[in-house]
């Protein structure tokens, strides 16, 4: 069975994606640098934006876009800057039983997918065109019907992570010298 | 999947199992990365890769499964939504021990260990 130059197309683009998605997974793992960490997560980041695209959510890639690379991975980088010194290469990076941890990585991934092969959905991949041609339109109509008190619970869990976030990051006063400005 | 010409066909023809496998790839690594390294950072950086694993699986799944129509992706945008949070939480968090202890290393948060 041959197959043609366009059916081709769609499987190689799934393999590259997943190719540099898990790929750059391994380099923020095994890299000793961080910086070079987090800027592998970036990498990955873009490739899980890359398959929700194949996936035909293309606003979520959007959003996966804005708030994972924009917001986290920034933060991230911000946060290794301002701990610069302990985030050296020659600090030892890795636990006592790193090989334990490895193993329990393995032993997880070989029964998720022993599960999956008794589970076997082989329903093929089709995809499915959405009327007007935009999936953002339903998204958002269910976030506003059925969805509606978890979209507000998940904006107020937002403004509590804020708020503790503040009062966390906040200098504690010094408590020896009164009156010090910081 | 016995003979090779069938061995190329399921992998030409992209399912959502294939999504399934690459999210579980995904999710081990960031496994083996919170288990194996010492910083903190590092330790967040592996549970966004399992919340973003997570995400495929959730838009993989509600393909194949037949969810209610894009119900999956709103249940991505609160996965999203809450990594978010958690992001915030967590460098905050490490921030004030880096203030206190001038270290980011996970086996010296041990304040609340008895």
């Amino acid at each position: 069975m041959s197959y043609s130059l366009s059916e081709l197309v769609r499987p190689l683009i799934f393999y590259l994606l997943s190719f540099i998605t898990l790929g750059s997974a391994i380099m923020v793992v095994v890299k000793r640098n961080i910086f070079h960490s987090a800027l592998f997560l970036i990498l990955s980041f873009f490739g899980v934006a890359a398959l929700f695209i194949t996936l035909d959510a293309e606003f979520l890639a959007a959003v996966q876009v804005l708030v994972y690379i924009g917001a986290i991975a920034i933060l991230i980088l911000f946060a290794i800057m301002l701990t610069r010194r302990i985030s050296d290469p020659l600090v030892r990076q890795t636990t006592r039983s790193y090989i334990l941890g490895a193993f329990v990585g393995a032993l997880l991934l070989f029964f998720l997918i022993f599960a999956l092969l008794q589970l076997s959905p082989t329903t093929p991949y089709a995809p499915q065109t959405v009327q007007g041609g935009d999936a953002t339109y339903p998204l958002g109509e269910l976030l506003m019907t059925n969805y509606l008190i978890p979209f507000e619970v998940i904006s107020v869990l937002l403004v509590a992570a804020l708020i503790g976030a503040i009062i966390l990051a906040r200098r504690e006063k010094r408590t020896g010298k009164r009156g010090e400005k910081r | 999947m016995s003979s090779p010409t069938e061995f190329l066909d399921t992998l030409l023809n992209i399912t959502p199992t294939h999504y399934l496998v690459v999210a579980f790839a995904l999710f081990a690594i960031g496994l083996a990365g919170v288990l194996i390294r010492r910083n903190a950072i590092l330790i967040l950086m592996g549970i966004e890769l399992m919340l973003n694993s997570s995400n495929i699986v959730l838009l993989a799944a509600g393909r194949s499964f037949g969810l209610q129509e894009q119900s999956a992706g709103v249940f991505v945008v609160f996965v999203i939504t809450i990594a978010a949070a958690e992001a915030i939480v967590g460098l905050a968090l490490i921030l004030a021990c880096y203030r206190k202890w001038r270290d980011v290393s996970a086996d010296r948060f041990n304040l609340m260990k008895w």
